[in-house]
């Protein structure tokens, strides 16, 4: 893990002297308030009478399933590309502790992004008298969802010099695993598939996932899947490093 | 007798498996001691920057090993990467960051902390003369400013070996003299092995007290600049420019000079007081013929308008080590 630190500390800087960092953080902000408050149909649950940021947490799957393939395509493409992989790995830091230290760097920014809207959770507060620990939840879910959409996007970018293919190919496999307990693509497979897959392949959904955790509901086993899901990225991330310098 | 600094043992890499992968670096020995300017000469694509790219443990070799210090870059590759300093080709470096933000974060993945990392980095920056343009993005810097960053990280924290990869490639004429000063400079503290390649051929002559030639994968001479020019055909020949009486044929004349085996035209142009002849009087290997071709000359009062003895040209010992290897 040698030199995760300089290194989180350098890329975590980067974002910010570039306008990288604020057009993220400004277009994630926007849609996210004209999601939630527009096609969430914010104040109309208002009127039934409930106070919570369910409408504002379920268009994050979506949100993230574009921005964050968009933070992590740079990662390791734009270094190939820039022939900076070479100078990184020649430095007295190990792979892990190079791939953790960009890793946690992208995922702090995305907390960073997350965090900002929490004028939102002021909003329902000031409004009504929400479930604040529900809400909690859903933000640590949301944060862990970005984590694993980041950890997918981090591996892709180390496979590729190219970012926008990095970009395409993480939006796809993102897609996939968004939608795989959504139900016209388990309907898909019941026909054919036996039970066993279609249980595990339901239990990749990062939907089903999120949803309970946006309901306030925390089940250990969706953060050890997140967390699972974003150590095996990462270790497969090292890999795809080793094998490109040929290169 | 000191210890070798970097040692190559039989250091072979290969891309790609099976009869169609390609051999780039084929079984390459040697070992570089301290105060040792090494320039590793050899055609693009000869397997220059791979070796280096094994030493610096970038790339796993196929077979053989690499030496640092005394230590195998591939059994401890954080000990090593401490002990080199490099410079990639190219300078790559983070074209977002300023040349005073990207040296303290090298410092600080090199472990420098507080006194001793504002210590080291301002050193670096007076030696690559880098003042003027600390707080400029990477981005916006001249070539040559680029490469003195590169530089700069390679030798932060004063590395006693410094391995280069084509550090004045694409530099202008005074990019490359300062760049060439810095080189000279860091060889002179002494106690350090610096392994630069380069196709420049100028360039070995200016800064390595030791000339290695690779073509495809594999050593083809091993020696000072000044032996590998010694191996030219060119080595003692003469140029001469002179206005000879009209009528008089010159080069049949300076062939018969003892020693001279071959005559090489350089040219006639019109002068005051008729044509101004330049050739070329190429010895017969390992005489030398410059007094002979003195009196000769003299003796036809010949009207002499320059002469050159030449040390060989590096150039033509080049091509002839690297055309002929299969």
């Amino acid at each position: 893990m040698r030199g995760w630190w300089p290194i989180l500390k350098r890329e975590l800087a980067g974002y910010f002297v570039t306008p990288v960092a604020y057009v993220f953080i400004v277009i994630f902000l926007v849609l996210t308030g004209v999601f939630t408050f527009e096609l969430g149909n914010f104040y109309g649950q208002e009127g039934s009478g409930q106070a919570d940021l369910r409408p504002f947490f379920g268009f994050h799957p979506w949100l993230y399933l574009c921005l964050v393939p968009a933070v992590a395509m740079r990662l390791w493409a734009e270094e190939r590309r820039g022939g900076t992989l070479e100078l990184l790995m020649t430095l007295p830091v190990t792979r892990a502790g190079a791939v953790v230290g960009k890793y946690l760097a992208a995922w702090a920014f995305c907390g960073v992004a997350l965090a900002l809207t929490f004028p939102m959770w002021v909003t329902v507060a000031w409004l009504g008298d929400p479930d604040h620990g529900a809400i909690l939840t859903g933000y640590l879910g949301s944060f862990l969802m970005a984590g694993g959409f980041l950890a997918i996007g981090a591996a892709v970018s180390a496979s590729t010099r190219s970012q926008v293919i990095a970009f395409i190919v993480s939006v796809v496999v993102c897609f996939g695993f968004l939608l795989a307990g959504y139900g016209p693509v388990i309907n898909f497979f019941t026909a054919w598939a036996p039970a066993g897959v279609l249980e595990a392949l339901s239990g990749f959904s990062f939907l089903t996932r999120f949803d309970a955790m946006a309901k306030g509901v925390i089940d250990a086993r969706d953060v050890v899947f997140f967390g699972s899901l974003i150590a095996a990225c990462l270790v497969l991330n090292a890999a795809l490093l080793e094998r490109g310098k040929g290169a | 007798m000191a210890e070798p600094l970097v040692v190559l043992d039989n250091l072979t890499k290969r891309f790609g498996a099976g009869s169609g992968g390609i051999l780039a670096v084929d079984g390459v020995s040697m070992r570089v001691m301290p105060g040792e300017v090494l320039g590793f000469l050899g055609p693009n694509g000869a397997g220059k920057s791979t070796t280096m790219k094994m030493v610096t443990g970038y790339m796993t070799p196929t077979s053989g090993r690499a030496l640092v210090c005394g230590k195998d870059v591939g059994e401890d590759p954080i000990w090593v990467k401490e002990r080199v300093g490099y410079l990639p080709e190219g300078a790559p470096a983070y074209p977002d960051m300023t040349p005073a933000s990207f040296l303290n974060f090298i410092a600080d993945v090199r472990g420098l902390r507080g006194s001793a990392r504002s210590e080291a980095v301002n050193k670096a920056v007076a030696r690559a003369q880098l003042q003027g343009v600390l707080r400029q993005p990477i981005d916006t810097l001249s070539k040559g400013f680029k490469r003195r960053v590169g530089l700069a990280q390679a030798i932060l924290h004063e590395p006693p070996v410094l391995i280069m990869d084509e550090p004045t490639d694409g530099l202008d004429p005074n990019q490359k003299h300062e760049v060439r000063r810095l080189i000279r400079e860091l060889a002179r503290e002494g106690g350090r092995a610096i392994v630069l390649s380069t196709h420049i051929l100028e360039e070995v002559e200016a800064v390595c007290t030791r000339a290695v030639v690779i073509a495809r994968g594999r050593i083809v001479a091993d020696s000072t600049p000044a032996e590998l020019a010694a191996r030219s055909k060119y080595h003692h020949a003469v140029t001469l420019s002179v206005i000879p009486p009209s009528g008089v044929m010159v080069f049949d004349e300076l062939a018969k000079v003892p020693g001279v085996a071959r005559v090489e035209d350089g040219g006639t142009v019109h002068a005051d007081g008729g044509a101004k002849v330049t050739c070329t009087l190429v010895p017969v290997r390992g005489k030398d013929i410059a007094p002979a071709v003195n009196e000769f000359v003299r003796a036809k009062q010949w009207k002499v308008e320059a002469v050159r003895l030449e040390g060989g040209r590096l150039d033509d010992v080049f091509r002839e080590l690297t055309s002929g290897v299969s």
